[in-house]
């Protein structure tokens, strides 16, 4: 097999490992195709096993004869090897830093992985766009599902089936298609069952520095506009920012070819800079020496919290819209694949009770990034460690998760789903056994890579009965209503569980969530032990008479 | 009365803080003692403000909606009003602004406050904190400690309690002789007492030493102070300010102990700041949580200009030291700033409260601060201004304790019985003086004031209302309870205290509280609880033998009533 030439040591007896809250253990370093592996072969102490697509970044460090590598996870932990022998210790780096950036998806873990557990519903057939076009059906009829991309071919970051405004038919489709960035047209995100209307999420308009219209373009979104009733164009963009994009064959939707839709920009960051502000939190978070002073300046500069609130502002925005103003809304940044899902995601768990649960979280995690096209692979190849030139890798779906933390925590009895949740999606979407986050597109998950054949989804690991109950909010009491979360600063926080996870120990926040969870688990065995009472004297009194 | 320039205005909108486009028109009331604005609506809600908890009426520009007031309180909440008339508004402003500015104890809200209790619960009331007692919890008297009479009558210091625990090898010449070189008289006496093993904490003043004045009294004092830990070698000296300040005062005959002179002690300097310093911090965090609409780069700039996270890092880092010597290390401690009554309130108490599960009891809580706190002459009336007097005198210093106390609970959710609300109701009451307990700033004040017979105790009144106080996620028996807290003090661990600095977000947001849903789960528990009982009182098999049903039936029955009464009169 190909990995054996990468693999220039296999194993060295006598390493050192370091990691957060877990004492020291020495034992023999092995390194697999997949995985690095440390184990002291001793029963009872806990082994090592990384995935070698979990490393971020390793540094060398050698004192004498031995050798430390520090390894940096994608999930934002830091661990050291003390390695005896100075050949050994770099043949070990090099190998881990050829297996952890091979280039080949195919070569990726979860084509090997091979469940250890029966799958007993397949994750891969858990959300189709079939299915929940029925549940659209049966509130409207004014939309239709569209075969035009059934080859990928008029967009190859779309799925094969999107959902359309009825009177639209494919012919302007393909039109649009052509008017819009990476011809990505607009398609209906989310419709809002309390008032009928809808979001939609397309590219930028391909207006480019003539003005260029597209009338079939301005027909299809006017179709979603109920009789006298105006739209909200939603641009993820500083107004400088559309403008600039104008010269590079971009821009945004002109005033007078739109006189039924107002135009609101806001100011969500591109990639390279949430990346860049990744990188700096992370930074800040590491250093324990840090004053006071310094801390907070450097948890400032890294702008993260800034993000955050930019984001939930926008989706808030765009939420509002929809529920207050009860009007249409269309969402679009530059390409449509990163911010403007970010805020189609985030206002649909405002306005959607269903997407705050766990099966609802999923199908929109499915709906709104997976087949809708946020290029995963790209994105998440490296994380907060990463170094020298990047290529598209940004914490685009971190931001979502985070912000999504961030309402659960203003609301903690409105989601089925607890912290734990998000940070296991956070960990899967970087470095996986599952198949679900790889690839960019529903182009190459199905047709290039066939993952669902191939691979497992996450999916059917996460929704087996005993790995769900760790994801369980135990507060959750379903709550019909739209949420406002507080974007103010002194509502926002930094995610712990994510920054300073490796950090300080959790130890006495997970006592008080399971003194949490056995505070109402208690309750509901009494409740139930009362209730069978009850009945049990209802019926006596019924015998009686 | 004669301040109240105007008792009624009519037509007085109260503005939304949250929403400034939204107001509710009603009447205001002055009284002698509160604001009160009574809605217009079916509803008649009322909004209460105390006169004693204004910190400010301003009049910022008037506006073509009418003439704007802004009442600020010292528990920073914000009242927005809109009075028609511009001499209603001036009226209104004047009569405020000398009615929150008592000058006179007399004039103080506590001592018209009457919440018919009679003389007998009211002395019952004001013996619900037993600081004797408290000692007896930690072993003291022993056989080497005692309680001296050395200050009975305030003779010896003022500003100290008339009970002072000192150790048994210090004679009342001693004690009299320390006293002479430390500042105000403040010797160095007991306040806390580790039980396991015998390590003590100690606090004082500092000393007068200057360049090079000692005392043998005091050094004396010192040595039977540690000797009293009969395990240890040495013992530390923690002096809480910052060294150059300490090392300034020397120059004015103060300062802090010789090394030279005192055998076996441990100078640490921890550097909090002084009072004057906090306020101005504090000052500018509640700016920052007053701000409308800011960007998180203001917010956190904010954050960081005011310095505030750092001042309470610091009073936590003093704590934790102190903690760390007494448990960990088995050393004793003194601990001492200039005068004693701020920085080394704060340091003691936190210390106290890392140390001693029982301080993170309601109880406990109540006790800790009428000891380290009350009865050591922490100056309340000055530092949260219940007169008109010098600006100042004025600083949070309990603000600051009562923080550092919450920064615990974020990290010990499960450690304290109380919650975030005790803390906050604290807060009001430390500087509403409803309540004679925070009045004044000794003992001797009290007394010379007969604050027990003029005023009420707070105390058996929280502790009255401890259903609405209690943390739901206390278990006496959970590990995370017992023992030595040992918070990290990384500054990522401290939060800014939204409930207590952003009053305005919280009031708009009908936000949950997963504290509330388990404390409505664990009442709901409760009352299960006892239905299940009520039911088990029926035997089992009865189902079975259809004779006996109706008779175990009704059995079950009243026995549940008997035990719902017992429940009420607990």
């Amino acid at each position: 097999m190909e990995f054996a030439e990468l693999i220039k040591t296999p194993r060295v007896d006598g390493v050192v490992l370091h990691r957060p809250f877990l004492p020291l253990v020495e034992g023999t370093l092995c390194l697999t195709g997949h995985h690095l592996i440390l184990s002291s072969r001793q029963d009872n102490t806990e082994e090592l096993w990384l995935l070698h697509a979990d490393i971020d970044f390793i540094e060398k460090r050698f004192v004498g004869s031995s050798g430390t590598i520090i390894v940096k996870c994608k999930d934002l932990r830091i661990i050291q090897l003390d390695i005896p022998g100075m050949e050994e210790c770099l043949n070990i780096a090099s190998s881990i830093e050829a297996l952890s950036t091979l280039d080949s998806v195919s070569l990726m873990y979860p084509f090997f992985y091979r469940p250890m557990f029966e799958v007993i519903e397949d994750g891969w057939n858990l959300f189709l766009p079939e299915e929940s076009f029925k549940d659209l059906e049966s509130m409207t009829d004014e939309w239709r599902l569209s075969e035009v991309n059934r080859d990928f071919s008029i967009c190859p970051s779309y799925p094969p089936l999107v959902v359309v405004p009825k009177d639209t038919d494919d012919d302007t489709l393909l039109k649009v298609a052509s008017f819009r960035h990476g011809g990505r047209f607009p398609v209906l995100s989310y419709y809002h069952k309390k008032n009928g209307m809808v979001m939609m999420r397309a590219g930028q308009p391909l207006i480019g520095p003539n003005g260029r219209r597209c009338k079939e373009d301005e027909k299809l979104i006017n179709a979603t506009l109920r009789a006298g009733k105006r739209g909200y164009i939603i641009d993820t963009r500083a107004t400088a920012v559309a403008q600039q994009a104008k010269a590079r064959g971009g821009g945004f939707e002109q005033e007078a070819n739109y006189p039924q839709w107002r135009r609101i920009h806001k100011t969500i960051e591109r990639y390279s800079v949430l990346q860049d502000s990744l990188i700096k939190l992370v930074e800040a978070c590491n250093d324990q020496s840090h004053s006071m002073d310094r801390w907070l300046s450097k948890l400032e500069a890294s702008n993260w919290l800034s993000h955050i609130k930019e984001i939930l502002t926008t989706a808030c925005l765009a939420a509002q819209c929809i529920d207050r103003e009860g009007a249409t809304v269309l969402v679009h940044g530059t390409e449509g694949t990163d911010s403007t899902l970010q805020v189609t995601s985030l206002a649909q768990i405002l306005l959607d009770p269903s997407c705050r649960t766990i099966r609802g979280f999923q199908a929109l995690v499915e709906r709104e990034w997976l087949q809708a096209g946020h290029p995963f692979q790209h994105r998440c190849a490296q994380s907060a460690y990463s170094s020298g030139k990047l290529h598209g890798e940004a914490p685009i779906f971190l931001l979502f998760l985070d912000c999504t933390w961030q309402i659960l925590r203003q609301f903690p009895c409105s989601f089925e789903f607890n912290e734990n949740f998000l940070v296991l999606l956070f960990e899967h979407a970087y470095a996986t056994q599952f198949g679900t986050f790889l690839g960019n597109s529903a182009a190459e998950r199905s047709a290039t890579l066939k993952l669902p054949q191939k691979t497992v989804s996450l999916w059917s690991w996460v929704n087996r009965p005993q790995e769900m109950e760790g994801f369980v909010n135990p507060l959750y009491e379903p709550n019909s209503l739209v949420i406002w979360p507080s974007v103010a600063p002194q509502s926002l926080q930094l995610w712990e569980g994510v920054f300073l996870r490796w950090n300080r120990s959790s130890k006495c926040l997970d006592e008080a969530y399971e003194e949490m969870v056995h505070i109402i688990e208690y309750n509901k065995e009494l409740q139930k032990k009362v209730n069978s009472l009850r009945r049990q004297l209802a019926q006596l009194e019924t015998e009686e008479i | 009365m004669e301040n109240i320039r105007t008792p009624k205005v009519e037509h007085v909108r109260l503005i939304d803080r949250t929403n400034p486009r939204r107001c509710s028109v009603g009447t205001l009331y002055l009284s002698s003692t509160h604001s009160i604005f009574v809605e217009n609506t079916e509803a008649r809600r009322e909004t209460w403000v105390l006169h004693s908890l204004v910190s400010s009426v301003e009049r910022p520009p008037v506006s073509p909606s009418g003439n704007p007031l802004v009442i600020r309180c010292k528990n920073f909440q914000v009242f927005q009003l809109l009075i028609p008339q511009e001499k209603d508004c001036l009226d209104v402003q004047a009569s405020l602004s000398r009615l929150s500015r008592p000058e006179r104890y007399g004039e103080l809200s506590c001592f018209s406050f009457n919440p018919n209790l009679n003389k007998e619960a009211r002395d019952e009331a004001w013996s619900f904190i037993d600081l004797r007692g408290d000692y007896v919890r930690m072993g003291i008297p022993s056989n080497l400690w005692y309680i001296t009479a050395a200050n009975s009558e305030y003779r010896v210091c003022d500003t100290y309690p008339s009970d002072l625990y000192v150790p048994k090898s210090a004679t009342p010449s001693v004690i009299v002789g320390s006293a002479k070189f430390r500042s105000r008289g403040r010797f160095p006496v007991l306040s806390y007492y580790h039980r396991d093993n015998s390590a003590s904490i100690c606090r004082s003043s500092q000393p007068l030493s200057g360049f090079s004045a000692r005392s043998t009294e005091d050094e004396q004092m010192i040595q039977a102070i540690m000797k009293s830990n009969p395990a240890s070698e040495f013992m530390y000296v923690v002096d809480t300010r910052p060294k150059l300040n300490a090392m300034a005062n020397r120059a004015a005959g103060k300062g802090y102990e010789n090394e030279d002179h005192y055998t076996n002690i441990k100078l640490q300097f921890i550097g909090i700041e002084n009072i004057h310093v906090m306020r101005n911090s504090q000052q500018k965090i509640i700016d920052v949580g007053q701000v409308r609409s800011p960007s998180m780069g203001d917010f956190l700039w904010g954050l960081e200009n005011s310095g505030w996270l750092k001042h309470i890092k610091a009073v936590m880092d003093a704590g934790v030291f102190i903690a760390r010597a007494v448990a960990e290390e088995g050393i004793s401690v003194l601990v001492h700033c200039s005068d004693g009554w701020d920085r080394t309130a704060q340091a003691c108490s936190v210390a106290s409260i890392l140390l001693d599960p029982y301080y993170r009891t309601l109880k406990g809580f109540m006790v800790l601060i009428e000891k380290d706190w009350v009865a050591f002459g922490h100056k309340f009336s000055h530092r949260y201004g219940h007169l008109d007097s010098d600006p100042k005198e004025i600083s949070p210093v309990m603000d600051q304790f009562l923080e550092c106390v919450w920064q615990l609970m974020e990290q010990f959710p499960c450690a304290f019985e109380f919650n975030e609300r005790f803390l906050l109701q604290l807060h009001t009451y430390v500087y509403s003086c409803q309540y004679g307990n925070f009045l004044a700033n000794s003992q001797k004040e009290r007394r010379d004031l007969r604050i027990q017979e003029r005023t009420h105790s707070v105390w058996p009144h929280l502790w009255k209302d401890q259903a609405e106080y209690s943390n739901p996620l206390y278990r006496a028996d959970h590990s995370q309870t017992q023992g030595v807290l040992r918070p990290v003090t990384t500054p990522y661990c401290f939060k800014f205290w939204k409930a207590m600095y952003n009053r305005l977000d919280q009031a708009s947001a009908a936000r949950q509280s997963p504290a509330d849903c388990l404390s409505a789960v664990r009442e709901e528990t409760q009352q299960l609880e006892e239905e299940l009982s009520t039911h088990q009182e029926v035997p089992r098999g009865t189902v079975h033998s259809p004779t006996r049903q109706e008779n175990s039936f009704s059995q079950g029955e009243e026995d549940g009533g008997g035990a719902k009464e017992d429940d009420q009169s607990q």
